[in-house]
């Protein structure tokens, strides 16, 4: 699904990313974990492909394509989708209409015709209803006045009602209470299946808690410098960065 | 919808110009030589037929416009306009001999309309929507007539209306926007061609929004529109204008005079959508689009709301007005107004307040990409007697890339202490990572300008009639493809 070699970033000639390698199958659901400053977001946006940022070297394989030739737009049709850490609030812009938008945007770009209004209406219901989100907030003006676990909250929405392929969810528990975490994993863990991957990027291992991975990542210093299954985390909740990041 | 989804559709198929009604019509027309003169205005009047006073007034709003000096420009970039090189009259061949029924219009001009959405067969009339349609300098048909008649409603070109209600014409034509306002007021009322006219009688909503559509088809041809609203006591009308012109290399010019009249508790809807012809990228051809458009509030309660949605011509300049005159009366401006590449755009609104207790409101949206230049210059102006004003003033300026401009020139004049005036403005860049956001969402760059821009408008665009928003939104997106890289 994903294939990542030799990843090298750097944003204004500083280095972020220096030789990261990352290969992630279908179906299987990988936790990335470091300190801040580590270059977990960036890797995010390198896989979406936010410009600004210099790819020194390497390459990324994604669907058996070259992933660094596709826009921003491509990849997202494409099946890769991104939870963001800080949702953009989008004034005047209804959620139902943005959420709309979005389906039929990818459905022109795989040669589908756009999605009927009540079909749409149907599946957004029924999405929304799983993850305790009130009609009124689809009538709201996206992300405008939400809370941080409303906007959360939403990112699993989109997430959910686009069905990505591959899914990056950058630090989705951050500023999470712990009903609305429950509510969030709930809603990634229903997604996965045989067919999606996800990349889990997190601080913590509480998150981990809910959204078992099949695999753990430790990132430091653009590196990974470690990596395991699930008792990973928990070492890692045990010693710490810095201890783990020694021993590897 | 109907007539929108398909005007969409129509347009989207006109082939591979930027500009999506730029076709023309080949048509035969009737025109006198060019030029500005006395002739030709006898000309004008003797071709419409019209009555010894309305000649007669035409002729002395033409000596007024002699002694009227040429407007100075604030901020626009206008070259010298030579009224001696540009033809003030044109019609169809087809049309002189006045069609009695719609089958009798020129197939070609029926097409015309056809490719711009504007059904003009009744029998496709499902929309609610009654048209008066403007082609060049003649008024070719108005649907609905019967229908709003039984109402008492007139709704017909002011050529008929000179005619038939010469009573309403005399009393009311240039007692809103005097002949000696300036020279543009002057010049359209010496040569004006065609618009519409509608009065709505006394205690009466008007059922159907009431439209008028305006095409400039025939090349160097000025177009000298007049419009004129009465609403009578206790009244309603909702009217939407929109406003297409094929590519042409040479500038046109587009000089209207609109008027409305409020009496008591009467209400007017008065909403734009104009996307006149803007040049090309390196600012060639385009329509000069300098209308005045003034409103009086005359009776005690009464209302005047402008709605305008101006993506179009080269260069605009107007200022849709409310002389709040009647106590307690209300006047509301909203507009959307975008310039992208060579356009130029000054535009914003003055609101007089005249009467006890009177209220405005003004929200203005400009978006500037390209090279573009948009001004927004309103002036609040509250006299002594109206005790008790009020005036709230919102102007956002959105800009796209960094070659275009934004400013923002309010005037506020308060000659009284009870009164109340805010003013809010902002200028922003359009936000990159709100780009990116709906982007990694599976926009394209230029769905995901359009979306962020619409939301931009919303508080403005939520004021058009519904038929209208749609086309309104789609047209904003349109107006702005390739200002993002």
């Amino acid at each position: 699904m994903l294939e990542i070699k030799n990843l090298h970033v750097s944003i204004e000639e500083k280095k972020i990313i220096k030789g990261l390698n990352l290969s992630i199958n279908k179906g299987e659901v990988h936790a990335l974990m470091g300190p801040n400053g580590s270059g977990k977001s960036t890797l995010s946006y390198v896989l979406s492909g936010k410009d600004k940022y210099e790819i020194d070297d390497g390459t990324i394989e994604y669907n058996e394509k070259n992933l660094l030739e596709l826009d921003v737009d491509e990849r997202a049709n494409e099946g890769l989708f991104l939870a963001f850490q800080y949702p953009m609030e989008i004034p005047g812009v209804q959620t139902s209409f943005f959420l709309k938008t979005a389906i039929n945007s990818k459905r022109k770009y795989l040669g589908h015709s756009e999605m009927d209004a009540l079909e749409f209406a149907k599946l957004m219901k029924s999405k929304a209803e799983e993850l305790n989100i009130n009609n009124e907030m689809l009538k709201r003006d996206l992300n405008v006045n939400y809370s941080g676990g409303e906007k959360k909250k939403q990112e699993i929405l989109q997430m959910s009602m686009l069905s990505p392929k591959m899914a990056i969810l950058d630090e989705t528990d951050s500023g999470l209470d712990i009903d609305a975490l429950r509510i969030v994993s709930e809603g990634v863990n229903k997604l996965r299946s045989k067919e999606n991957s996800f990349l889990v990027i997190t601080h913590y291992q509480r998150l981990l808690n809910y959204i078992k991975p099949d695999f753990v990542h430790i990132i430091a210093d653009g590196r990974i410098v470690k990596s395991g299954d699930y008792s990973l985390a928990l070492e890692l909740e045990e010693k710490g960065y810095e201890e783990i990041s020694k021993s590897a | 919808m109907a007539a929108t989804e398909q005007t969409i559709k129509q347009v989207n198929t006109l082939g591979d110009t930027d500009y999506k009604y730029g076709f023309s019509t080949e048509l035969d027309e009737i025109r006198p030589p060019k030029g500005l003169n006395e002739d030709i205005i006898k000309f004008i009047s003797a071709q419409k037929d019209e009555p010894e006073w309305m000649l007669d007034w035409r002729l002395n709003a033409f000596k007024v416009f002699n002694k009227l000096p040429k407007p100075e420009w604030a901020k626009l970039n206008i070259p010298e306009i030579d009224y001696q090189d540009c033809y003030y009259y044109s019609i169809p061949k087809s049309l002189k001999d006045k069609p009695k029924s719609l089958d009798e219009i020129d197939p070609e001009i029926i097409k015309t309309y056809e490719k711009l959405g504007i059904p003009l067969k009744e029998q496709k009339m499902l929309s609610g929507i009654a048209v008066d349609a403007v082609f060049d300098s003649v008024s070719v048909a108005t649907t609905y007539k019967k229908q709003l008649s039984d109402l008492g409603i007139v709704f017909c070109s002011i050529s008929e209306a000179v005619k038939t209600h010469p009573d309403l014409v005399k009393k009311y034509l240039g007692s809103v926007i005097p002949v000696s306002d300036h020279s543009f007021a002057a010049l359209n009322s010496a040569v004006f061609t065609d618009g519409s006219f509608i009065y709505i009688p006394e205690g009466v909503r008007c059922p159907v929004e009431l439209s008028t559509y305006f095409r400039i088809n025939a090349m160097n041809t000025g177009q000298f529109e007049r419009t004129l609203i009465i609403a009578d006591k206790d009244s309603y009308v909702s009217y939407l204008e929109g406003c297409t012109a094929p590519m042409r290399d040479e500038n046109q010019l587009h000089a209207a005079n609109v008027e409305l009249v409020a009496l008591d508790n009467a209400e007017i809807k008065y909403s734009t959508v104009q996307n006149w012809y803007p040049g090309d990228k390196e600012g060639k051809g385009g329509i000069y689009n300098f209308v005045t458009k003034r409103g009086a509030c005359r009776g005690k309660n009464s209302k005047i709301s402008w709605t305008q949605v101006e993506t179009g011509s080269a260069i605009t300049w107007k200022y849709p007005s409310c002389i709040l005159q009647g106590d307690n009366s209300k006047g509301e401006f909203y507009s959307v107004a975008i310039t992208n590449n060579m356009q130029q755009a000054d535009t914003g609104t003055k609101m007089i307040h005249i009467g006890k207790n009177t209220s405005s409101k003004i929200i203005s949206k400009g978006i500037s990409a390209g090279k573009a230049n948009n001004t927004y210059r309103g002036l609040v102006n509250i006299l002594s007697k109206a005790k008790n004003a009020r005036n709230f003033t919102q102007c956002d300026s959105l800009l796209i890339g960094n070659k275009c401009g934004a400013h923002t020139v309010p005037y506020i004049e308060s000659s009284n202490s009870d009164s109340m005036v805010e003013h809010e403005a902002t200028t922003s860049k359009i936000n990159e990572d709100q780009l990116f956001y709906c982007q990694q969402r599976g926009l394209n760059s230029e769905d995901a300008v359009g979306l962020i821009v619409n939301g931009f408008c919303k508080e403005v665009l939520q004021h058009l009639p519904m038929e209208f928003a749609v086309e309104a939104q789609k047209l904003v997106a349109i107006s702005l493809e390739g200002s993002v890289g």
